[in-house]
């Protein structure tokens, strides 16, 4: 959790590769209305340009990204 | 005075002419649209074909999966036959894979040994298998195409192919129609 952002739903994706986190995300994402915000913990080092990608592409918005160890955290914002 | 309504009239005919661009151009702009031709029989590739397949989905692109060739036989049910074949047909049917399962790698196969150390280290990776692949592109709504021509060369009857929810039996057009209308077409 961070402490200035506002979490609707938690996704773990650890221990996922290409393409499940994305695939996964994309999926998580429909489930929270527009302006929640998912945070989704991935283990997988290519998130790190995948993520920001699929946000770009699919309109949604990536607040922040936190990486503790092997861990990749990202807080998304539904946009659409 | 005069002047002035003659550039209001020049203004109009030019954005008149303008909206006819953008309206022309709006017609033959791409769409968010993924195609890939799965030429290949190959694990690998197959497995590259439906990451690639699955992870447009995720970005929210139209995908179309066009299997033809050695990729057709990709598609067979497994636990499905179909008689009235002729010799030539029942070769294809025993020699050529039946369903994503039955692939082999296109590099280090070894008599088989390649491909199941492969399938064992995919499976210790995590790394979804074609199956779950094939489950998973259903499920976002990838629409399959296969080519006509390759099931009638092979022997293939519609009735020994899987039940997918997006299947259309179709030929080279109704591909290049679909990809002269995508920013993104592959071949695999």
């Amino acid at each position: 959790m961070s402490a200035d952002i506002k979490v609707d739903k938690i996704m773990d994706l650890k221990g996922m590769p290409c393409p499940m986190p994305v695939v996964k995300v994309s999926k998580g994402i429909k489930e929270v209305a527009i302006g929640q915000v998912i945070e989704a913990h991935t283990t997988d080092p290519g998130a790190l340009a995948d993520f920001p990608a699929w946000a770009r592409t699919s309109g949604n918005e990536i607040l922040k990204t936190d990486q503790t160890g092997d861990v990749i955290k990202f807080y998304i914002k539904r946009k659409v | 005075m005069k002047e002035k309504e003659g550039k209001e009239k020049d203004l109009e005919k030019q954005f008149a002419e303008l909206k006819g661009w953008v309206e022309n151009l709006s017609k033959v702009a791409p769409e968010n649209k993924l195609v890939l031709i799965c030429f290949s029989g190959d694990l690998d590739k197959a497995l590259a074909a439906f990451i690639i397949a699955t992870g447009a989905a995720a970005m929210g692109m139209d995908v179309v999966m066009f299997f033809t060739f050695w990729g057709t036989p990709l598609l067979r049910d497994k636990k499905k036959t179909a008689g009235g074949k002729d010799l030539m047909g029942k070769m294809f049917g025993f020699m050529l894979p039946k369903g994503v399962n039955a692939l082999k790698l296109s590099k280090m196969n070894m008599g088989g040994m390649g491909t199941a150390m492969m399938k064992a280290l995919m499976k210790k990776k995590n790394v979804a298998s074609l199956e779950d692949m094939l489950a998973l592109a259903a499920e976002m709504e990838v629409r399959i195409f296969i080519c006509e021509m390759s099931m009638d060369l092979m022997g293939f009857k519609r009735e020994e192919m899987i039940a997918y929810p997006n299947l259309t039996y179709c030929g080279v057009a109704k591909m290049l129609e679909e990809a002269q209308s995508s920013k993104v077409q592959f071949f695999i």
